[in-house]
């Protein structure tokens, strides 16, 4: 569990970042943070891993308040998988990459090769293993660091923009991604402007607008609302714009398959 | 198709063309006219050629990359490998997938002036240009911002500005809405639709975000392992069955409407949700008469 209690953030010149924030994020269900940029998204997420530590109220990781603990221990708790894969890749060749963390934390040399070769496996990376990280394409670069990071098993998972520049058939990989780390009982955070991208998942929403918290809770009731969406720069995921407008019974369907069963259904269509 | 008849402004002939540190072509016997006032969005897996054609559409190869071609990229008539960069220049104008790659001055003005500076045209005209660029672009009131003061949507403006001044005839986007909101880039490409309105130019450009974007484009080219595999409006290529389309984001509700006529896989099929809605409506309206 992540609890923020009445948190604020300053920057050093004063100007406000995080206003009041009161949240909860549980584990088992993936949440996504939406909102225009510069509303307090990335801000936030700094504040899971220690990063920033709020000016006023409480951030609690784990049980854990983040003021009291080293960031060494919370970054081996915390995941983060950032929006530009170049700024997160260093080392000289993939394997190497995944193996940094791994040292980092201490695992024995056994258990090290054993998540590595896992990581390689998993995440598709076996034929590249002593190819320089830079030599990858975007998709792959993206792979690597999602890989470096579940190879050391992290509780919690944060991904910053993770679709940025991925094609089609990467989306549909990290989605599977997110989708199986939720279902192994971690919390799963993602930062994410691509609606569409994000309503078959059906997260919790984290609406954010100007360092608040505008809304929080099921995909299907914040999106249903035209002032967050407005107020958040969206875009009313076209499933649920079509529910809104026929309008069909029911909540609204989180993918197509189901849509398409659910209309057919309707003797109206033939 | 309307565009069929219309001018061509871009030739690629039978053209293929191999890096010289890769060991197979990334484009492959390429044949494709862009033509005048035309939309056109590019899509497929990465690595399948997509940046490559695109820089040769605008001579950065081969002019600045090793490699070997055959074929040609022909542009008003002649040849892209028989022109000058800075005269291509001025006829197709380029924009970076990141803006903070593309504006690097002071002043949004003056990055907007960079180019004709460049070029060595005179000042007055530079002024009057880069004036009206701007005022295109609505950026007017940040003309003496520095650009990392600005957001992400005025940022991607800002780049766009300082190609416009240089009026090119053709304007080339790589991926220009991946880092906006989905709010900011249906924006942005109402702005891009308006300059082809205006002023007649051809678009070009890479998009992934097919769910916001395609219903905008006159035309879509899927690319697949360095070769054109579908050319046509979206609502024609998505409608085929080809087995190239997995690979490629085909709009959520486009999707739906082909779950429901899965006995129809092929022919003109919606792109909006108000199209469905349409059809819904038609579908209920005739079981109740």
């Amino acid at each position: 569990m992540i609890r923020f209690e009445k948190v604020s953030f300053h920057h050093p010149n004063g100007q406000m970042a995080l206003q009041d924030v009161n949240l909860e994020i549980s584990p088992g269900e993936i949440t996504a943070i939406v909102g225009e940029n510069g509303a307090g998204k990335t801000t936030l997420v700094r504040h899971i891993n220690g990063l920033l530590k709020p000016s006023e109220g409480e951030v609690s990781v784990l049980g854990m308040n983040t003021r009291k603990v080293s960031i060494a221990k919370l970054s081996k708790l915390v995941g983060i998988v950032f929006q530009n894969a170049d700024h997160q890749l260093f080392s000289d060749t993939v394997s190497n990459e995944i193996l940094f963390g791994l040292t980092n934390f201490h695992f024995s040399e056994t258990a090290s090769r054993q998540r590595l070769e896992w990581a390689l496996e998993h995440f598709d990376l076996k034929d590249y293993r002593e190819r320089s990280p830079m030599m990858l394409s975007g998709g792959e670069k993206k792979r690597l660091c999602i890989a470096c990071i579940l190879a050391w098993e992290p509780q919690i998972i944060i991904l910053d923009e993770p679709t940025v520049g991925q094609d089609y058939f990467q989306k549909e990989r990290i989605r599977e991604m997110l989708v199986e780390q939720r279902d192994a009982g971690k919390i799963v955070i993602i930062v994410s402007h691509d609606i569409e991208f994000l309503w078959p998942l059906q997260p919790k929403l984290i609406a954010m607008s100007s360092g608040s918290v505008i809304a929080h809770g099921a995909a299907s009731e914040v999106l249903s609302r035209e002032d967050i969406i407005q107020r958040s720069k969206l875009i009313t995921p076209q499933l649920l714009d079509l529910w809104k407008k026929v309008p069909l019974e029911g909540d609204p369907p989180s993918d197509v398959k189901e849509a398409a069963e659910r209309i057919s259904k309707l003797s109206t269509w033939i | 198709m309307g565009f069929r008849n219309a001018n061509t402004v871009i030739e690629v002939r039978n053209y293929s063309f191999k890096y010289a540190s890769s060991d197979k072509e990334t484009l492959h016997d390429v044949n494709l006219k862009f033509h005048e006032r035309e939309i056109t969005i590019l899509v497929g897996p990465t690595g399948c050629g997509k940046s490559t054609l695109l820089k040769s559409l605008i001579g950065l190869i081969p002019h600045m990359y090793a490699g070997s071609w055959s074929g040609s990229v022909i542009i008003d008539g002649v040849s892209i490998q028989d022109r000058k960069i800075n005269d291509l220049a001025l006829t197709v104008g380029y924009v970076f997938q990141n803006p903070e790659n593309q504006i690097f001055m002071f002043s949004v003005e003056r990055d907007a002036a960079f180019g004709l500076e460049n070029l060595g045209i005179e000042r007055a005209q530079i002024r009057e240009r880069v004036d009206w660029a701007m005022s295109l672009m609505g950026i007017t009131d940040l003309a003496t911002k520095p650009p990392h003061e600005l957001s992400d949507g005025q940022k991607q403006r800002a780049a766009l500005a300082g190609i416009l001044a240089m009026k090119p005839r053709v304007l080339i986007l790589d991926e220009p809405t991946s880092l906006l909101d989905p709010h900011t880039a249906l924006e942005l490409i109402q702005l891009i639709r308006n300059l082809r309105d205006q002023l007649g130019i051809t678009v070009i450009m890479v998009e992934h975000r097919l769910d916001l974007i395609a219903r905008v484009a006159d035309r879509l080219l899927v690319m697949e392992n360095g070769t054109i595999v579908e050319d046509g409006k979206p609502r024609e290529v998505f409608g085929k069955n080809s087995p190239s389309l997995r690979n490629i984001g085909i709009p959520t509700i486009t999707r739906l409407y082909q779950a429901l006529n899965s006995s129809r896989p092929t022919g003109n099929v919606p792109l909006t949700v108000d199209e469905v809605v349409d059809l819904i409506r038609q579908k209920q309206r005739t079981v109740s008469a």
